[in-house]
Parts: C-alpha cells; sequence; structure tokens
C-alpha cells in the first residue's frame, strides 16, 4: 500500500508542478524516481517533525501541494499542534501519509503504534481522514488527493494486504462504500478492517444470515447519510477498527445513530480498549488479542441477533 | 550591546496608538509590543515589497511575524500603510473584530500566517523560502521570532533545515529583549552565547540596536549577509521600550484593564522624554 502511495506521488508530480515531496529520514525504497526525475521538488529532510510540517505549511502557503511521509504515529501524536494550528486553522492543501497506520508497527512495541490517529486527527476541524482498505483503492485516493481542498491524512496500511475494492464500486473522498449487501446485520469497517467484516459475512452466510459490509474509508467528512440509510435496513449494527475505542469509528457510528434518533437498534463497537496494546508479535497476533478477527466479529452479530 | 536609540516622533506616534489600543481593546501584551515597533517600522518603511491594496499579490515579499503576541506593533504599521482602516486598531479582540489578541491570516489583511503559539513561524518561512527557490523567484522571506521563543526546539529543528538549505533568502530577525513573561530570561533559560548558536547552525550573523531606525534599515538593507546562508539579525531591543514604567517590567507583558490614571501617567511620560 505505501508502494502504490509512494509511486502515485510520482505520477502526481509528473502531472502538476506543484507536487513537492517530503520525507522525514525514511528509505528510498520507491521514491528514486521521483529523487532522480525533480530533485528540485524531492526534500528529504531530518528527523524533526514539527518543523517539516512548519515548512510543509510554508511550501502550500506559496503555491505548492507538499505530500509528506512517514512513520503515522509522528506525524499525529509529536506535532499535533503543527497539523492543527500551521495545517488545519489555514486550511492548506498539505497529504500527510502516514506509513504504519493502527499497530503495523507491533513487534517495535508501543511507541511506533498508531492507535489513536483517527481520534486525534478526528478533533481538528477542516481536517480530511482516509484509511484505504487496500493497494487498489490507495490508488484510486491518490488520484483525487492532487485537486482535495485543504489537509488529508492518509493512513497506510502494511502492504501486501488482499485486495478486496474494485473499481467497479468506485471512490470518491467522503462516501462510504457498500462492499457487501444483505438484511440481518450492518457491519461497518475502516482501513484494513474491511476484509475482516468481508470475511465475517462469509461465516455468517454460513448460518444462513446475511450482513452489509459497509467500508468507511473517508472517517472525515463522516457519510453519516450512508450509515444511517444502511443502519435502518438492518436489525443490528457492529463496527470494527484497528484503533482505540476512544474517538475513532465507532465513536463516530454511535454519534450519527444517537444524534438522528436511531439509537435503539443493538449496536456493538469492536476496537482496542483505552489502554496501552504492549503485547509485542505481530499485527495479527494484536488484532487477535483483542478479538479484531472476523470469528470475533461474527460471533458478536450472532449474539445481537439472538 | 547597549540600547542608546531614542525615540524619535514618529516612534512617540506609534506608542500613543499602542496605549489607546490598549484601552480599546481593554487588553495586550505591551511588553513584546514596544520592543519590535522599530524593528516592524523599518520592515514595512524601507524592506518589504508588498502591496496593501493587493496583500495576496503572488511576488510579495512574506513577513512571518512569529512572536504572534507583539501583534500591536504588527497592527500599527499594517494600518499606516493602508492595509486597513485605522478605526478598527481600536476594537481589536472585540466579538467581530478583524484583530485579534495574536495575529490571523484568515482574517486580518497583510498577516501572512496565525501565530501566537510559540515555535511555528521559522518552520513556515523556511518553506516559504523554499518555494521562492524551486520557483526562482526572488521575492524574499522575513521572520520575526522572540528570544523567549527560542526555548522551543522547534525554533532550533528549522534552523537547522535553514542552514542546510542554504536559503540566502531567508532573512530571521530576532527580538532580543532579555525578558520573558516570569522576569529576566538569563534567570529562566540563558540563551547565550547566542550569535554563536546561529554561526553553528550556519546563519551569517549580525547584531544591531532594535530601536535605533537608520541601523536597523542599513543591516535589513544589507541582507543577505553572506549569498549562501541564511540570515539572522538580532535585534537587541528592550522590552516595554518607551515608558520607564514599562520597561524590564514583567507586570507589563501582557495588561488589562488599563487604569485612566495609568494611561495618563504615560501618556504624560512620553510627552517629557526628549
Amino acid at each position: 500500500m505505501r508502494k502504490a502511495c509512494l509511486l502515485a506521488v510520482h505520477e502526481l508530480a509528473k502531472r502538476d508542478p506543484r507536487v513537492v515531496f517530503v520525507g522525514s529520514d525514511i528509505t528510498k525504497q520507491n521514491l528514486e524516481k521521483f529523487a532522480a526525475e525533480f530533485p528540485d521538488r524531492y526534500l528529504m529532510e531530518g528527523i524533526y517533525e514539527q518543523h517539516i510540517i512548519g515548512m510543509c505549511a510554508g511550501l502550500a502557503m506559496s503555491g505548492k501541494i507538499p505530500y509528506l511521509n512517514t512513520i503515522a504515529t509522528f506525524i499525529t501524536r509529536r506535532c499535533y499542534e503543527q497539523v492543527l494550528i500551521d495545517l488545519c486553522l489555514h486550511e492548506l492543501p498539505v497529504r500527510l501519509l502516514g506509513s504504519g497506520g493502527g499497530t503495523v508497527y507491533a513487534p517495535l512495541g508501543p511507541t511506533h503504534l498508531a492507535n489513536e490517529d483517527l481520534a486525534i486527527m478526528r478533533a481538528i476541524p477542516n481536517m480530511t481522514i482516509v484509511a484505504p482498505c487496500d493497494a487498489d483503492e490507495m490508488k484510486r485516493l491518490m488520484a483525487q488527493s492532487l485537486d482535495w481542498h485543504g489537509p488529508l491524512y492518509i493512513r497506510i496500511a502494511k502492504g501486501g494486504d488482499k485486495v478486496v475494492s474494485s473499481d467497479a464500486r468506485g471512490f470518491k473522498i467522503g462516501d462510504a462504500i457498500p462492499m457487501h449487501e444483505g438484511k440481518d446485520v450492518l457491519l461497518v469497517s475502516t482501513g484494513i478492517t474491511t476484509q475482516v467484516a468481508l470475511d465475517a459475512a462469509d461465516l455468517l452466510a454460513k448460518d444462513w444470515l446475511t450482513a452489509t459490509v459497509l467500508h468507511v474509508h473517508t472517517l472525515k467528512p463522516f457519510d453519516a447519510a450512508r450509515v444511517l440509510h444502511y443502519a435502518a435496513q438492518a436489525k443490528a449494527v457492529l463496527t470494527i477498527e484497528e484503533h482505540t475505542l476512544v474517538g475513532g469509528l465507532g465513536s463516530a457510528v454511535a454519534e450519527t445513530l444517537m444524534d438522528a434518533g436511531k439509537g435503539g437498534v443493538p449496536f456493538a463497537r469492536l476496537g482496542f480498549p483505552d489502554v496501552f496494546t504492549e503485547e509485542l508479535g505481530s499485527q495479527a497476533e494484536i488484532m487477535g488479542k483483542y478479538g479484531l478477527t472476523s470469528a470475533n466479529l461474527a460471533a458478536k452479530a450472532r449474539q445481537l441477533l439472538s | 550591546m547597549e540600547q542608546r536609540a531614542l525615540i524619535d516622533s514618529r516612534g512617540k506616534d506609534h506608542r500613543r496608538l499602542i496605549l489607546q489600543m490598549l484601552v480599546g481593546s481593554g487588553r495586550g501584551h505591551v511588553g513584546a509590543a514596544l520592543s519590535v515597533m522599530e524593528i516592524c517600522r523599518v520592515l514595512y518603511d524601507d524592506i518589504l515589497r508588498v502591496d496593501p491594496a493587493n496583500p495576496k499579490w503572488a511576488d510579495r515579499d512574506r513577513f512571518i511575524f512569529s512572536k504572534g503576541h507583539g501583534c500591536l506593533s504588527l497592527y500599527v504599521m499594517l494600518a499606516e500603510k493602508g492595509f486597513f482602516p485605522k478605526e478598527e486598531l481600536m476594537r481589536s479582540c472585540h466579538f467581530g473584530s478583524r484583530l485579534g489578541g495574536h495575529p490571523e491570516s484568515r482574517k486580518t489583511p497583510g498577516v501572512e500566517a496565525s501565530t501566537g503559539a510559540l515555535g511555528h513561524g521559522l518552520s513556515i518561512g523556511v518553506g516559504c523560502a523554499l518555494a521562492a527557490r524551486i520557483d526562482k523567484k526572488s521575492w524574499r522571506t522575513f521572520v520575526l521570532i522572540g528570544d523567549g521563543e527560542s526555548n522551543e526546539g522547534s525554533v532550533w529543528e528549522a534552523a537547522l533545515s535553514a542552514g542546510k538549505h542554504r536559503l540566502s533568502n531567508l532573512t530571521v530577525l530576532v527580538d532580543y529583549n532579555k525578558f520573558q513573561s516570569y522576569g529576566p530570561s538569563k534567570d529562566i533559560q540563558d540563551l547565550e552565547p547566542f550569535a554563536d548558536k546561529w554561526r553553528s547552525f550556519g546563519f551569517a550573523v549580525r547584531e544591531v540596536d532594535g530601536h535605533d531606525v537608520p541601523a536597523l534599515r542599513e543591516a535589513l538593507k544589507a541582507t543577505p549577509f553572506d549569498a549562501a546562508k541564511p540570515s539572522v539579525l538580532i535585534c537587541h531591543t528592550v522590552k516595554g521600550k518607551g515608558f520607564k514604567t514599562t520597561e524590564h517590567n514583567a507586570d507589563w507583558h501582557h495588561k488589562a484593564k488599563v487604569k485612566p490614571e495609568e494611561l495618563a501617567a504615560l501618556l504624560a511620560e512620553l510627552e517629557a522624554t526628549p
């Protein structure tokens, strides 16, 4: 997914002279062609995230469209004030490409996890947040990123994730995509948990239960209309996210349902509890420990429906 | 460096205006405004290529007012140059005003960036200067920072980067008034050897009396000090400059609710000063 993202930045740079790439001491892989073709617009900077966010603001104020890539948690937590003031208050078209969203860096420990990035980015006015589900969707997103108004945070997953999106279902920033349709339960997912939700839908089908999987790739602006539309047709609603339960997808769906007076529907949220997930191991092991699996999602759905 | 320069009649006019704004708005960071007044004056009189009728002119020089709390002086100069009517000065901070207690680019014509949280402006300035270089444009970037602000690590991140990129189209002005909110900077976080720090980060450095208008003009006209480096002009200033009552006085860092007798005493003091 990161490869698709960075190669897309190069393609965008060919199309538009405003595109500038900014990195923070990251690997050269997938950037060699950009660096060779556009050395003036290729800025590989030091390990100072506060500075490069402000620098991208200055570039954008002067007519550029900077694409900044580094580890997700370092461009969300470490320089939150710069993101909030320099980018969002000024509504600047800076694209933050966050590598290792969620628990991708599980073996590296809690300093490298981005389990609250969606929540803290969601709290800032003017921010747009997208978590694609696979590399193909990343390409569709990147094609639309050039002309998107204001700052954009893109959560990049591990890579090599199973491709579940398709051109046929389309992609538009801000529009949730129904990936599978059924009448019994609504599973709302984002990022790579859409794969988990689709697998859960298959498991439920074995019990003659049908599920709609609504892929909310854009956390903000939030597609409340589609969530309400599909929730109205379901007997239960479940959300799943590779993220803390504080302030992410599940919170947004709950807020949407309550605000619309639809809070009566059986409802459950799957995500990380309000703790530091300190276990090491793989992303799959961490997600497994906290129940972010298709089997658990299907089991919770059966519970709500019974 | 001693600050021997006297405040001339225009400097006194500016200070009267700042006091009137303080009364009109009910509050303000007086000390910082008085220490940067001459820096702002020389920039807008003699250095910056800007067009008040077209504040977003693409080829304008960029002035990032990073120590946002000193903005009363910025507003005085923007009004004087015609970016907005002078009458608006008296209503700053009020509901519906375009002038805030810290400068905001989305509200106030002529303000390049919204600042107030310290340590942001120099990075923004580095980005502006890089953009001008990429586009091969001759417009320049000036960033005003404070000495207290220079406690922020992000200032030195930006300084490293400006030095690395050899941004000769970038000039940093430091308002070195040696006084912070709590008291003397040397008691809180001493910055010395300050000029050496900038030199070691790759800057060409000059120092000047920040209230000496001809000296400021001469120094700023000499930028870049080195054709292959960013410039920094360390402006030795006096916090609260112009009134004995306010100089080096932490009570006047931020002032709300100025009493009429205090105002009268300050105005009288200004008249009596040679």
